[in-house]
């Protein structure tokens, strides 16, 4: 890791979209080498906040600083060689094939000594991304998770210090989600900083250094997973019962939702025949409803 | 970075993508291959044109007047006494005319497009073509004259600057621009455009008339070089201009947002390009009146042949647009003896069907266009 040095300062950010105060007040400084999970229930602000970040919803209060200058004082094309976004949006409006859309992550450092880079680090981003396979297909016959990575892997190879990635993980599957956060925290240990705005607590958990929850437009709580991820909080947040359990080998912080009723019923499914153990689930269910 | 075992991981066979359909290679050899193939018909198809008409001249002999004009002892002269006056006062300019105005509407069609992220922009079909006649139209009711010559090409460029950007904010939502509100705004601003030339054409003496006619029929009949010499430099900037922004046309296939991630100025993009537009566009109806279809029909075609890269697909459509436009043309002068046919007529009859196939094909994939 290189020094820590403070890639991303956001001091008293403020939105308000048509007179709603959508965010309030978020402070968020990230240094270089780390990777910073934003989490928080649907319409917490956690996409807004990163939409801040990047500059693409306007605040009405608040500092952005991206490597110790105002975010409002870099020129476009420097700033996309500090740092690279991906959205949840990635559709493409004609039909360029994923390779095309992977180079276009290089288009930041056309005429600088970098574009020798150009070609491998396309590469590189396609086989990390796991997306060679259809590398030559066009990205609009591709399925969601597809294009996910596809994007994922134009960021990649944009190869900047500073990743800001938008719900990166929600159209894919088991493996891939893991790939993304491996990656992002190999970016990380190569110096780079992450902001990553995710929905699996779990994954928050396993992969981020430090935790922003958000609630209601706020930061409400900000530190290590463990210290974020208590029961009372993730419960009260999410109005929902939560558990949260250290994993017995790893000591991996897992919360779980609380399932009483299923649990209960399901205790003795695996001896029991499919349509009897479907009736047995049922029922408890009939009766608390 | 590093993820050796990540990479030996997820490092699929190679044999799989070596059966991809487009390879690298494979798809830059289509590129110069199309490319070439169109300057190649292009070139041919030009010397066939120029010598077609009520007066034969071989292509031969079309090829060898050029040759001898530019001071080269190349080829035979036109065997009819009046072959080469035909082919230089009347036939060339024409020809030439139809080059350049094919080229300036498919680049117009494929900027548009670029801009609303959207292949069934063309503009013939949301309005811009009609704007711009409306304001060359009034430059011959009201005998305009501010700029001597070029009067009619700079109002045809104000109007259809005015049309665009019209287009452009009314259809616009959330960054993107569906097909139907596309659509239906350009009914809107055609419907306006119509009422504007129905009013310069009550207005307007008997020529006056017959000119507005002329514009919305569309037609190269009687170019002359002095037209030309108007008309080409126009084109010319607006290609160029295009040529430049080309790559970064490319990101703004992202969206907006990401386009700007990849340090692209997307407003300042666009008004250039919209600028752009407008100017091809005004230099094209300026003297041959309203032509639509070129714009849709070419771009898309060379988009299935070589991909949405808009560098190539510039370069291509160039090309493929003037090939349209003088075959077009010849068909316009020789399908009917002794009659000369709308021209705009005839992409119509053409690119209409061609648009109801891509309306369908865009249904089909419901909202497949992102």
């Amino acid at each position: 890791m290189r020094g820590a040095s403070v890639a991303l300062d956001a001091r008293g950010v403020s939105v308000e979209i048509d007179g709603r105060q959508i965010l309030a007040d978020a402070s968020i400084r990230v240094f270089s080498g780390e990777i910073v999970a934003l989490i928080g229930p649907n319409g917490a602000g956690k996409s807004t906040l990163l939409a801040a970040l990047t500059g693409d919803q306007p605040r009405t209060s608040g500092t952005i600083e991206i490597a110790a200058r105002p975010l409002d004082d870099w020129k476009l094309k420097e700033l996309a060689q500090q740092r690279a976004v991906l959205l949840q949006e990635n559709g493409v409006f004609f039909p360029f094939t994923v390779e095309q859309v992977v180079e276009m992550g290089r288009a930041p450092w056309q005429r600088t000594p970098l574009d020798h880079d150009d070609e491998e680090a396309v590469d590189e981003a396609i086989r990390l991304t796991d997306i060679e396979r259809f590398r030559h297909r066009q990205v609009p016959s591709l399925s969601g998770g597809e294009r996910a990575r596809s994007a994922f892997a134009r960021v990649l190879a944009q190869r900047t210090g500073i990743l800001l990635l938008d719900e990166p993980t929600a159209a894919l599957d088991l493996r891939h989600q893991e790939d993304v956060l491996r990656l992002a925290r190999q970016r990380a240990h190569a110096g780079d900083a992450v902001i990553v705005v995710l929905h699996d607590l779990n994954l928050a958990a396993a992969y981020a250094d430090r935790i922003a929850l958000l609630s209601s437009g706020r930061i409400v709580a900000q530190g290590s997973p463990r210290e974020v991820l208590t029961v009372e909080r993730i419960s009260d947040v999410y109005a929902q019962p939560v558990e949260v359990i250290t994993h017995p080998q790893t000591g991996a912080t897992i919360i779980l939702p609380v399932r009483e009723e299923l649990s209960v019923s399901r205790t003795n499914d695996h001896s029991l025949p499919r349509t009897t153990a479907r009736s047995r689930i049922a029922l408890p269910r009939k009766a608390s409803s | 970075m590093t993820a050796v075992d990540d990479a030996t991981r997820t490092n699929q066979p190679s044999r799989e993508s070596s059966a991809d359909p487009l390879p690298r290679t494979v798809s830059a050899r289509r590129r110069v291959l199309l490319i070439t193939g169109l300057a190649i018909a292009l070139a041919i198809m030009a010397l066939v044109s120029a010598g077609t008409g009520q007066l034969y001249v071989s292509p031969a002999e079309v090829f060898g007047s050029i040759m001898h004009a530019i001071g080269l002892d190349l080829g035979p002269l036109p065997a009819h006494p009046n072959g080469e006056s035909a082919l230089w006062t009347i036939r060339f300019p024409r020809v030439a005319m139809s080059i350049v105005i094919g080229a300036a509407l498919a680049a117009a069609g494929l900027l548009m497009q670029a801009v609303f992220g959207n292949p069934l922009a063309d503009p013939g079909v949301i309005g811009v073509s009609s704007g711009a006649a409306l304001g060359a139209s009034a430059t011959i009711v009201f005998g305009w004259a501010f700029f001597g010559e070029w009067t009619t090409a700079v109002a045809a460029f104000i109007t259809g600057l005015a049309a665009t950007f019209v287009v452009y904010f009314m259809s616009r939502s959330g960054g993107k621009t569906e097909v139907v509100t596309l659509v239906l705004t350009g009914i809107a601003v055609n419907a306006f455009t119509g009422a504007g030339l129905a009013l310069m054409t009550f207005l307007g003496d008997q020529a006056a008339r017959e000119q507005i006619v002329f514009w919305q029929l569309g037609s190269l009949n009687g170019s002359r070089w002095q037209q030309f010499s108007i008309v080409l430099p126009l084109i010319v900037v607006g290609v160029v201009v295009a040529f430049v922004i080309s790559h970064r046309l490319d990101l703004l296939s992202l969206g907006e947002r990401s386009a700007r991630h990849l340090g692209v100025n997307v407003e300042g993009l666009r008004i250039v390009a919209i600028v752009v537009t407008a100017l091809l566009v005004a230099a094209a109806v300026s003297f041959a009146g309203i032509i639509a279809f070129v714009g849709l029909v070419i771009p898309h075609l060379m988009r299935m042949i070589i991909g949405p890269a808009h560098r190539p697909l510039l370069v291509a459509s160039v090309l493929g647009g003037a090939l349209l436009l003088l075959t077009a043309d010849l068909v316009a002068r020789t399908a009917v003896p002794m009659a000369d046919l709308p021209i705009g007529m005839l992409t119509s009859l053409v690119g209409g069907p061609f648009f109801f196939w891509l309306l369908r094909r865009a249904r089909r994939s419901a909202g497949g266009w992102g």
